[in-house]
């Protein structure tokens, strides 16, 4: 061909693009799906696809930084003696020393004790640290019941029975041999260094008959005093949140698909469940359905980052929202100050998502001694309480500016979608018209 | 012995009275009269009672216990012992799913059979059963020992950890990566000693003993249909 020919310019394909290109190779050589941490990477509707209106003439707005605009809720009122009372609507959610080192556990528990909120426990159990470090503790009660005792559950301030996470829903845990410590492997009664893969269901219930008797026993053995949360992943949001309530739940956590993990396949995390924003409305409405509406307590997680997102959801009908990533990235995970040490294992700062591999440089996601040491307690718990404030204030800002002295006064109206698949899955109007998809103009 | 009537006190109440008791009293021996299938029947126990159960009980009996000694004098539903840390359940009929799921200390005894999963994720109690167990028991079982002097249904110690299996009867099949191992001498005096103890009297040389083989403690893709 003569070289002075017009060349078309070479185009990769959009659905074979270089990240799929890849992952195929990956695959080809290992001959294992991929596995990794965090939650959903691609893009999804979220909470920026909604704006606050703010307050005009029809509306009338607080002024800010003077008039009162509160924060606090009660979770657990439903059933429990001693139900929990929090100064912020934005709690730590259940993330597991085995997946995260003790020096981290303890972390979150400073930080969330400083911003006057609560922090859970994970798949493995609770540890010392963790208690002593909590004002306020959640006691994530699993399907694999590691590290599970009754002493344990009667020392917790409020029990959370995992019924399915937002990154995996119907799936299991997973914590590769490597982090199989001495420690990890005595509180889990496993042997050192396997893969440990946790159940996906509960072994002594099988539905929500069975549910409701097994917190019936969980309550006869704390008295009546705890809490008791239910959290599902966002699959199936409406029926599993009736569901909950049907079993006795105080509370139900709803965790989107956005939601993080320490551990699953990639293909889990990105194909399996709903987005946080299309499962809010949902459990909202079955809420409203069985008028049980702000008597049990909705919690939303997945992807929640800033005081915008958490505005949104407690506007959309939630009572409070949980952070998992975010938390970790406030303690100091996937900092650019570490860039040349993620560089060595391959990736970037703000990419690092090999959290099993137990090698996380910022001594979070890690039960490697030395790296683990690298993480103060008290510093990074400073810091998470301080991300927990910025949140909370951006919060009450847009919730002073909506004219409203709760946060837990938003409401949808003050709500528009930017986009057509937002205004579906919020139940909000599309910007500048009445019209809600799927429902008649007003 | 003192005696407590279910019928009228409720399940709240019957518990209440247990889990309030001084760690130092005399009050250690209990009858609950009247369980009519109740669940959650003496669930929570932290304390070296003797509670005898005059009948047949529900779901979760004895459910987390630690140090008591309960005695069911009937049938059980699903979920008896579950959890149980320490101490004794024993059942003198038979038990319905689960039975012993996630224990991890103690010793639950069934006279009659267990239903399916029993001993589910097991992590350290000790199950003895006098008849027969169900479909896929020992699921997943991390350690302790599950005795059976009947039969086995499917999928026995499917996905096992350390836990140790001994079967009388014969075994419908192996779940994934257990295997039959040998009984040696240690083996046979541990189970005579677990026979003794639950007190049902049979010859530990009638027993195979099963367990992990440990090929799927790591990922390997050419084991992927082994599940």
């Amino acid at each position: 061909m003569d070289p002075n020919t017009p060349r078309t310019t070479p185009r990769k394909s959009a659905t074979f693009d270089d990240y799929t290109l890849s992952e195929i190779r990956r695959a080809a050589t290992t001959g294992i799906y991929d596995i990794r941490g965090a939650g959903a990477k691609r893009k999804l509707p979220h909470f920026d696809d909604l704006l606050f209106l703010g307050a005009s003439i029809s509306r009338y707005p607080l002024e800010g930084y003077r008039e009162k605009c509160g924060t606090n809720v009660v979770l657990g009122s439903r059933f429990a003696k001693k139900p929990i009372e929090l100064k912020i609507p934005i709690t730590i959610a259940g993330m597991s020393f085995g997946s995260l080192s003790a020096q981290a556990k303890e972390a979150l528990g400073n930080g969330a004790t400083l911003a006057g909120t609560s922090t859970t426990t994970g798949d493995g159990g609770m540890t010392p640290e963790e208690r002593g470090h909590s004002k306020t503790l959640v006691y994530q009660y699993l399907p694999s019941r590691y590290g599970m005792n009754p002493d344990d559950l009667r020392r917790a301030d409020a029990i959370e029975v995992v019924v399915g996470q937002g990154a995996k829903p119907g799936g299991g845990g997973m914590l590769l041999g490597q982090k199989i410590s001495d420690r990890v492997a005595q509180m889990r009664c496993l042997p050192k260094g396997i893969d440990q893969r946790s159940a996906c269901r509960h072994p002594d219930w099988t539905g929500p008959d069975d549910l409701e008797i097994k917190l019936h026993e969980l309550r006869e053995i704390t008295n009546w005093e705890k809490p008791i949360y239910i959290k599902v992943g966002g699959a199936r949001p409406y029926y599993d949140t009736a569901l909950a309530v049907k079993s006795g739940a105080d509370v139900v956590v709803v965790d989107g698909m956005q939601g993080g993990t320490a551990a699953t396949q990639e293909v889990f995390i990105e194909h399996v469940g709903q987005p946080t924003l299309a499962c809010i409305r949902p459990a909202v409405q079955a809420l409203q359905d069985l008028g049980m509406h702000r008597k049990v307590q909705l919690i939303v997680s997945g992807g929640i980052r800033n005081g915008a997102d958490v505005a949104k959801a407690l506007a959309l009908g939630a009572d409070a929202v949980s952070i998992g990533t975010a938390a970790l990235v406030a303690l100091g995970d996937n900092d650019p100050h570490l860039e040349e040490e993620y560089q060595k294992l391959g990736t970037t700062a703000g990419a690092y998502d090999d959290w099993h591999e137990g090698r996380d440089p910022a001594g979070i996601t890690t039960q490697d001694p030395e790296l683990a040491k690298r993480l103060d307690p008290q510093l990074a718990g400073r810091r998470l309480a301080n991300y927990l404030k910025v949140m909370t204030l951006e919060a009450q800002t847009i919730a002073r500016a909506c004219g409203k002295n709760h946060v837990h006064n938003l409401e949808p109206e003050d709500l528009v979608a930017l986009t057509v698949e937002a205004a579906a899955m919020a139940q909000v109007p599309l910007a500048g018209t009445s019209w809600i998809p799927g429902k008649s103009g007003y | 012995m003192i005696e407590i009537d279910l019928e009228k006190e409720g399940v709240r109440g019957v518990n209440s009275r247990l889990h309030s008791l001084p760690k130092d009293t005399n009050e250690r021996h209990w009858l609950i009269k009247n369980p009519m299938g109740q669940h959650a029947i003496a669930c929570g126990l932290d304390a070296p009672l003797t509670v005898e159960i005059g009948g047949h009980a529900g779901f979760y009996c004895g459910g987390m216990n630690k140090q008591a000694e309960i005695l069911v004098h009937g049938h059980v539903g699903p979920g008896v012992a579950e959890n149980m840390m320490s101490g004794i359940v024993r059942v003198a009929g038979n038990a319905s799913q689960s039975a012993g799921a996630t224990g991890n200390g103690g010793l639950l005894v069934i006279k009659g059979d267990a239903a399916s999963r029993c001993g589910i994720s097991m992590k350290g109690i000790d199950i003895v059963v006098g008849g027969s167990v169900g479909h896929m028991s020992a699921f997943m079982a991390q350690r302790g020992h599950l005795v059976v002097c009947g039969d086995a249904g499917e999928a026995l110690g499917d996905s096992i950890y350390e836990a140790r299996l001994y079967v009388r009867g014969k075994v419908d099949n192996l779940g994934a990566d257990c295997i039959e191992k040998k009984m040696t001498d240690h083996h046979l005096a541990k189970l005579a000693r677990l026979l003794d103890k639950a007190e049902i009297k049979a010859n530990p040389k009638d027993f195979r003993r099963f367990g992990s083989a440990r090929k799927l403690y790591n990922f390997n893709i050419d084991h992927a249909d082994a599940y």
